[in-house]
């Protein structure tokens, strides 16, 4: 039939499906017509009127087959027959509960792990802000720097020049994360927000529900528009949704901020890992961030951008007009854009927020929910298969009275969607209750909860529709190999009583169980590698000593201190600490290695040291206090520590690390050389050992330290080296902290192990998900290898019985029943491991120092599975030994 | 389905659908018009003509509908659709290269 006739024919195929009633009465009304035509005409011919009824019936021949006829020939019947088999299904399955049970539950976990999954990559990597107009064509903008990778921040006045020139953007806006403690009545706690250009709200289409957004204008001068719009949650749980609360005043880090605007409910800003709660403008920044007014520093980098395209135009375009502005901006502006190029990234590799940290582990969760699902597949394909040996008598019966294979193999599959579609209903209810879940294996920072919704939009709905519909092919052709070569006469000989003739079958059975095996096999060398690498990443030296070191922070900027002020507090702090009894050493730093925070960052030159051209070398630095050093156990190779005569007085000096040393000097000893640091020359007074900076996972680069009194912020971290309990270091450290001024609050203290710790939490992530799924998979083969066991054991009673009537004894059943459950197993453990030796491959990138191809790994992954598969199958060798053979062999 | 064993097959198709060609008619006077054009030999048994209606209506060749009949009685009259006359040159087509080659033959027999 072509297109054209079946369409043409929808109408009456419809017609005769869902107005059975009325075309059946219209077929009758018909016929009928056409045998009254004929009486009358016999009639005519002058036929009794009994007899030209009769003839006329006679001529027509039986009005019932012809009824039949004509309603197969109308071809409703795909509609009848699906309706038919769904009816028959539903029957079939609900009469065997046991088994729908488990094939249900079997899907409704493997689609379920797939849906929760896409939920989380679409709420995380592809639509993560909600709330926000357009998001399809928002993309990530960020700085790079020639002869490094990755991302960098970029300045304000490179900021607004793009945003004049870029003629290819509808939008271009700043959001910048930054934090404040917030005082409301009795409660103070660490709340999250954002910095903001003035353009910010209407750019991503959100609309405040009471009050305004930001004016253009508000993001220029330094300190000067204290305006703040609030998030929906904020405004309702900590303002009781007051609705005078517009023109109200709120400190946010101890300056009186207005509150212009409550934002709607459901936006939670535009950032991937943390709601926001407030937003101020980018004039603003000196309260929230250290380091000064930086509006008109094009070399201070610090700011985080988006973009949305204009309809039409492509990433491709637009990175072409913004480079070559970048360029423009390198050529007009050498001294502070030599070698700084920008970049646009697709939301979902944004570098500058946690897309960027959960990528791989989300990449490395779809192929492990990809083998979690063909698992669950085989399993219930092996269940059908099982079923359908039950069923050949009846399928055979069905045959031989005439069902088509085709009707046969429809039945089957309609049998197959009813499960699948039940699976993957329960599998988007399980993705349902699981889309928040991803925030629970993430440590809590700061006493605040991260924020990673998954999204469950039409895109999630129709992937894992189309993975059910995978899964229904799947779960519904297995069986089906069997109605293949259904021998009509053979089959009905033997009748119900089911032996079993067929090797074929077994096989297949084997096959799906093998598959089992070595898909699981690789899941558990992954997991296996994850834990590993997540041992050593954990035990790894950063550097810095972890134990007996605590670090926190006192809040100086939000308390309103002044320079000179910060100064005299931090000194007189410093005294205190030191005289608290078990305290060995305590410094300042301005940022936390392996913090959130970011280090300053500053071109450098070096007498001697000609850089490749074109590029401008930039290396990151700390503000450290004299015994940074010798508290956070980096040791100095040469030189000498800071010590307090290196104050703002004094002349200018660095440490510089071990990397920096070797690349800049060249072996040749450092000490007392120049090195220029934001255009001016210091002295190098010592050298460091290499230490991990901002990630555990980063190789040796260069890094230096200035004393903190020569280049000085207010709010440094504080870090004690001590021998006492967290909280005995803590609690007398607030007592000092409250005897110098009763207002401030001390920030989290925390020991340096927990900060390698939550440093590393993305791995721990990756192995708690690929663990919990790995673990599902193992469960998963287990039960299908148990089923086959029992299933084989079930079948050969006859053999056992007989063995054992000549002289087997229990025990070499039950070896016998073992041994071939661990060749089963070892079979897929081959398979498993070769395709393993390719397939972790893939976890690649979330390893640290471990080959993806570790032989413990490997081993571990062959013991648990090992032990699994005996486990599964002691129960069937168990039942294999408890034949009585007299009862088998008289059966 | 069963077919009038002595009628090619096929062929009943191509002859409903060239007796609709002409006009509209209802199922009688289709089996009528049978009856009379091919002089009774053809023998189509109204059980078979029936079915063949219907299965031509859900091919979309030809199209139904209710309306009175010259006697006054409700009865279904199918026509020819545009799909159905493009259908009905392709049969008749076929046939005539059919029967011309069949012919050919049975008198080069003869000869």
């Amino acid at each position: 039939m072509t297109f054209e006739q079946w369409f043409y024919s929808l109408p009456l195929r419809l017609r005769s499906f869902f107005r059975r009633t009325q075309v059946d009465q219209e077929l009758e009304d018909e016929l009928r017509d056409h045998i009254e035509q004929q009486v009358k005409e016999n009639l005519a011919a002058g036929m009794s009127p009994e007899e030209a009824r009769c003839s006329a019936l006679r001529a027509m021949g039986g009005v019932t087959q012809i009824e039949q006829q004509c309603r197969d020939a109308r071809g409703g019947n795909l509609m009848d027959d699906l309706a038919q088999d769904l009816r028959y299904g539903f029957r079939q399955l609900w009469r065997s509960r046991g088994f729908s049970f488990l094939a249900i539950l079997c899907l409704t976990l493997g689609i379920g792990a797939n849906a929760a999954v896409l939920s989380w990559i679409e709420g995380i990597l592809f639509r993560p802000y909600p709330a926000v107009a357009h998001q399809e064509r928002l993309l990530a903008l960020a700085g790079t720097a020639r002869g490094e990778t990755g991302a960098t921040e970029i300045s304000w006045p490179d900021f607004l020049a793009l945003q004049r020139s870029c003629t290819l953007c509808d939008a271009f806006f700043v959001s910048k994360i930054t934090g404040s403690t917030l005082n409301i009545g009795e409660r103070a706690e660490v709340t999250r927000g954002s910095i903001v250009s003035a353009n910010y709200f209407d750019a991503i289409g959100v609309r405040p529900i009471l009050g305004r957004g930001f004016e253009a204008g508000e993001d220029a001068g330094s300190d000067a528009h204290p305006v703040a719009v609030i998030s929906y949650q904020l405004w309702r749980n900590r303002f009781k949704g007051d609705p005078q609360i517009v023109g109200k005043m709120q400190r946010l880090n101890n300056v009186p901020h207005t509150i212009i605007g409550v934002a709607p409910e459901g936006f939670y800003g535009t950032f991937v890992g943390w709601a926001m709660h407030f937003w101020v403008p980018a004039s603003m920044e000196e309260t929230f961030e250290s380091g000064g007014y930086k509006l008109e520093d094009r070399g201070a980098r610090w700011i985080e951008a988006y973009i949305r395209l204009k309809p039409g135009a492509t990433r491709a375009q637009a990175q072409e007009e913004i480079s070559a502005i970048a360029k423009r901006l390198e050529n007009d502006y050498p001294s502070t854009n030599r070698g700084r190029g920008i970049r646009l990234w697709p939301l979902w590799q944004t570098p500058f927020n946690n897309a960027a940290t959960l990528l791989p582990t989300l990449e490395i969760m779809l192929a492990v929910g990809a083998f979690v699902l063909l698992i669950a597949c085989a399993n219930v394909g092996n269940l059908l298969l099982v079923r359908s040996f039950a069923r050949r008598h009846e399928m055979t019966i069905r045959f031989a009275i005439g069902a088509s294979r085709i009707r046969l193999l429809k039945q089957l599959l309609t049998e197959g969607l009813i499960l699948s579609t039940l699976g993957a209903t329960g599998g988007l209810l399980v993705a349902y209750w699981c889309r928040h879940a991803l925030v629970l294996l993430f440590p809590e920072r700061s006493g605040v909860a991260m924020y990673l919704p998954g999204e469950i939009d039409w895109r999630v709905m129709s992937l894992s529709a189309g993975i059910c519909l995978m899964a229904t092919l799947i779960v519904g052709l297995v069986p089906s190999l069997q109605t293949r070569n259904l021998a009509l006469a053979g089959a009905l000989k033997a009748g119900s009583t089911g032996v079993v003739g067929a090797r074929g079958k077994a096989w297949a059975r084997s096959g799906l169980v093998v598959f089992q095996v070595c898909l699981s096999f690789v899941l558990l060398v992954g997991a296996a590698l994850l834990l590993q690498s997540l041992q050593k990443i954990r035990t790894a030296s950063p550097g810095f000593s972890t134990t007996n070191v605590v670090q926190t922070g006192v809040s100086l900027i939000s308390a309103g201190y002044d320079v000179p002020h910060a100064k005299t507090f931090q000194e007189e702090l410093m005294a205190r600490v030191r005289a608290l009894s078990g305290v060995e050493s305590a410094a300042f730093a301005r940022v936390t290695p392996l913090g959130y925070g970011t280090y300053s960052s500053t071109p450098i030159a070096v007498d001697g040291y000609q850089p490749p051209p074109e590029e401008q070398p930039a290396i990151d630095y700390n503000q450290v206090s004299p015994d940074y050093f010798a508290t956070l156990g980096i040791p100095l190779l040469s030189g000498r520590e800071f010590t307090r005569a290196d104050d703002e007085n004094a002349p200018l000096v660095a440490i510089v690390n071990q990397t920096m040393a070797a690349r800049y000097w060249r072996d040749q000893d450092p000490i007392d050389r120049r090195l220029q640091v934001n255009g001016r020359w210091v002295r190098v007074i010592g050298v460091a050992a290499d230490s991990k900076y901002e990630s555990m996972r980063e190789s040796p680069k260069p890094f230096f330290y200035v004393p903190l009194l020569q280049d000085f912020v207010r709010g440094p971290a504080l870090y004690i080296r001590s021998a006492q309990p967290l909280q005995s270091i803590s609690a007398a450290l607030l007592r000092e902290v409250h005897a110098l001024d009763p207002n401030l609050a001390l920030y989290e203290t925390i020991t340096l192990q927990e900060q390698v710790d939550r440093s590393t939490s993305p791995q721990l992530v990756a192995v708690n998900l690929v663990s919990i799924l790995g673990g599902l998979a193992l469960l998963l083969a287990a039960v299908g290898l148990y089923g086959v066991m029992s299933y084989g054991v079930a079948q050969s009673i006859r053999e056992l019985g007989l063995r054992m009537a000549l002289g087997a004894s229990t025990g070499d059943l039950f070896r016998r029943v073992i041994s071939r459950g661990l060749r089963l197993t070892a079979i897929g453990v081959l398979c498993g491991a070769a395709a393993g030796l390719a397939l972790t491959r893939l976890f690649g990138k979330l390893l640290y120092n471990v080959s993806p191809n570790d032989p413990l790994a490997f081993a571990a992954a062959v013991a648990v599975m090992t032990i699994t598969s005996v486990l599964a199958c002691v129960l069937p060798a168990w039942r294999a030994t408890r034949t009585d053979p007299a009862r088998v062999l008289r059966d | 389905m069963s077919k009038p064993s002595d009628l090619v097959q096929g062929t009943l198709d191509m002859l409903v659908l060239k007796i609709l060609a002409l006009e509209p008619l209802n199922g009688w006077g289709v089996s009528q018009r049978l009856k009379q054009m091919s002089s009774e030999v053809l023998g189509v048994s109204d059980g078979s003509l029936y079915p063949a209606l219907h299965k031509l209506e859900q091919r979309g060749w030809i199209t139904a509908h209710w309306k009175l009949s010259e006697n006054n009685r409700r009865s279904k009259f199918y026509s020819l659709t545009r799909l159905g006359r493009k259908q009905l040159e392709k049969e008749a087509a076929d046939w005539n290269r059919l029967s011309a080659a069949i012919s050919g033959i049975v008198k080069f027999k003869e000869a």
